[in-house]
């Protein structure tokens, strides 16, 4: 007596299988059709095989004489909207007669997905290959280019990632509002530097995309979030790189511009050192040789880029000089920032590892990053308290501890979620308002220095 | 021409997911959950240049099958069919024409799409989409999904008999 085969598809695929209510048993008719039938089924794990009921007439008899494919699919209806809980298992092999009524199949080969596994963003962003790959065969069929598109408004906002400009302003309205609370306000300087500032920080965007492109770091990150993973727009073909190159340019022509003119507006040298200093450090985030990110030192970059830096350049733009409440002022606001890159850079982390990118959340554990959360957000609020004790900063500016709770949300949120990417979105969401309402409230502050004032 | 039974178009109205069977490379078949429409006279179903594959094979081998099994997908039908017929892929516009061709039918019974469609900016390349158009060709039909007793079996006017 022979032995029972082995099984040739792993047992937990036989296992996934077992848990539908019937099967969906397909193969290509005589006539050169594929057939498809619904049937019961039991699995036999230990032989490896799955056992059908044979459906009964002719036309949906299955036959032992070539490959068949079972299926067993789930969704879950959700009136009003459509479905959910979307499964599949498929398993491919030869069935054969096994009497009484029933085939059975040794499968070869199996196939499935179940979005509580893989959730359908990732598997979406797993198959962006095959989307290029099958756009590009229709475009040789074709004869003519046929690209993804977006309009004109979607794409420019998605190949700046537009709404992260909140990190530019705040730290340059807070500059404005520091030199304003010490008497000197230009209406007119102040809008360029808020225009020359976003310039600046959409053209590092679109520079730190295309390197990050060209490195394999965003193809590398499967799990992209709309706060994390970088634009994809050369990814999913959206823009060529000619293209994208094309846009940083004008970008950081537009930011040069105004710095320059800046620059000679107010006749201040430290401004132009502060400029060069900015955009140095915001390309050399990803750009060779520097590559900040990929030796651990992109947070303290992009700290000092989008709040000594920005918050000191808009300041000297007023005053013409430096002076140590803009610097005070800067560094709760430079900490909160860095920590919206930080946290965001937690679901990167695989993709960034397998690109070579050693991020503070690739470098260290979970507990050491979550830890370092909470203790440097915890800095960022300290610093305000204790700016206000030492009274550089106004006393209003507490006001911004107002925002703390949302810190703890924060950490409560990435000690949860830490390994499901999806479920860190909203986290992440809260974590920008961090920064953004503790600015905003830091510039209430002001404001309600700057009124409080007399009048010299 | 439409010739399918009523008990088979009430079925591919109602159905949430149909499976579409297609011929691989290497003659195999293959089966994807797909929410079918259908437009009175032909079957239409679509995918996302994402997925694809079945795309690919639909153009190597146009013969496919589509089942409809579920009776949750089928919101409480218990009957069951499967058509067989031959496909055609609609891609000059990867990019709208399914919009003009689909849309409508596909909100009908997916209403969460058009949430979807308002952030496109965020799934780019989900609708970059084909249109798998079905000309039915034959027809198996089981009165209350029962497999065990033979199907019904109609073929439209002018084709192989079964």
């Amino acid at each position: 007596m022979g032995r029972s085969p082995a099984p040739r598809v792993e047992a937990r695929q036989l296992d996934k299988l077992a848990g539908y209510p019937f099967v969906v048993v397909a193969w290509v008719d005589d006539a050169g059709y594929p057939m498809s039938v619904a049937t019961d089924f039991s699995i036999d794990a230990e032989r490896g095989v799955v056992t059908l009921r044979q459906p009964a007439g002719e036309a949906a008899a299955i036959p032992t004489d070539r490959a068949v494919s079972v299926l067993g699919s789930h969704i879950r209806p959700t009136p009003g909207q459509g479905y959910d809980e979307r499964r599949y298992q498929q398993l491919w092999g030869t069935a054969a007669d096994a009497g009484e009524g029933s085939v059975v199949v040794t499968p070869t080969r199996a196939w499935g997905w179940d979005e509580t596994e893989v959730p359908f963003f990732e598997y979406s962003e797993r198959s962006v290959p095959q989307s290029r790959r099958y756009l590009a065969e229709l475009s040789r069929e074709k004869g003519r280019i046929i690209r993804p598109r977006l309009s004109a408004g979607w794409l420019f906002l998605r190949t700046t990632r537009l709404p992260f400009l909140s990190a530019t302003a705040v730290p340059v309205l807070l500059g404005i509002a520091v030199a304003a609370r010490g008497g000197t306000f230009d209406l007119g300087l102040a809008l360029l530097t808020v225009i020359g500032a976003a310039l600046a920080h959409l053209a590092i965007n679109v520079s730190n995309d295309i390197f990050d492109t060209l490195s394999g770091a965003d193809a590398a990150n499967v799990t992209p979030t709309p706060f994390s993973g970088g634009s994809r727009v050369l990814l999913y073909d959206l823009l060529t790189l000619r293209q994208l190159i094309a846009l940083d340019l004008a970008l950081l022509g537009g930011a040069a511009a105004i710095g320059l003119a800046l620059v000679w507006a107010t006749g201040s040298a430290t401004l132009l050192w502060i400029g060069i200093a900015g955009i140095a450090l915001g390309i050399g985030y990803t750009a060779p040789p520097v590559k900040l990110v990929y030796r651990g030192l992109g947070e303290i970059g992009v700290a000092i880029g989008f709040g000594p830096i920005m918050l000191l350049g808009a300041y000297v733009v007023q005053t013409g000089s430096l002076s140590w409440e803009a610097v005070v002022a800067s560094i709760p606001v430079a900490i909160l920032v860095a920590l919206i890159l930080y946290v965001n850079e937690i679901p990167d982390r695989v993709g960034d590892a397998a690109a070579g990118k050693g991020t503070l959340p690739v470098r260290l554990p979970q507990g050491v990053v979550t830890g370092v959360y909470l203790a440097a957000a915890g800095l960022a609020f300290a610093v305000v308290v204790v700016g206000v004790i030492a009274r550089v900063l106004p006393v209003a500016t507490l006001l911004a501890l107002l925002a703390a709770p949302l810190v703890w949300q924060v950490y409560g949120g990435i000690r949860r979620y830490y390994a499901q990417p999806y479920a860190l979105m909203p986290v992440m969401g809260t974590n920008i308002k961090v920064h953004l309402y503790v600015g905003l409230l830091l510039l209430a502050g002001y404001g309600v220095a700057i009124v409080a004032t007399p009048a010299p | 021409m439409a010739w399918l039974s009523q008990p088979v178009v009430r079925l591919l109205d109602e159905a949430l997911v149909g499976e579409l069977t297609v011929i691989g490379a290497g003659g195999q078949p293959i089966t994807h959950p797909l929410i079918p429409l259908y437009d009175g006279e032909r079957i239409l179903m679509h995918s996302s240049t994402l997925f694809s594959r079945k795309l690919e094979h639909i153009k190597r081998n146009p013969h496919v099958s589509v089942a409809l099994t579920d009776p949750i997908a089928l919101r409480g039908l218990p009957d069951r069919a499967t058509i067989q017929g031959t496909a055609r892929i609609i891609e000059d516009d990867p990019h709208s024409q399914w919009e003009r061709l689909i849309l409508d039918l596909w909100r009908k019974k997916e209403p969460v799409i058009d949430a979807f469609l308002r952030m496109r900016v965020a799934l780019p390349l989900f609708f970059e989409r084909a249109v798998i158009e079905i000309t039915p060709q034959r027809c198996l039909y089981w009165v209350d999904g029962d497999t065990s007793r033979t199907p019904v079996v109609t073929t439209a006017p002018g084709e192989r008999a079964a």
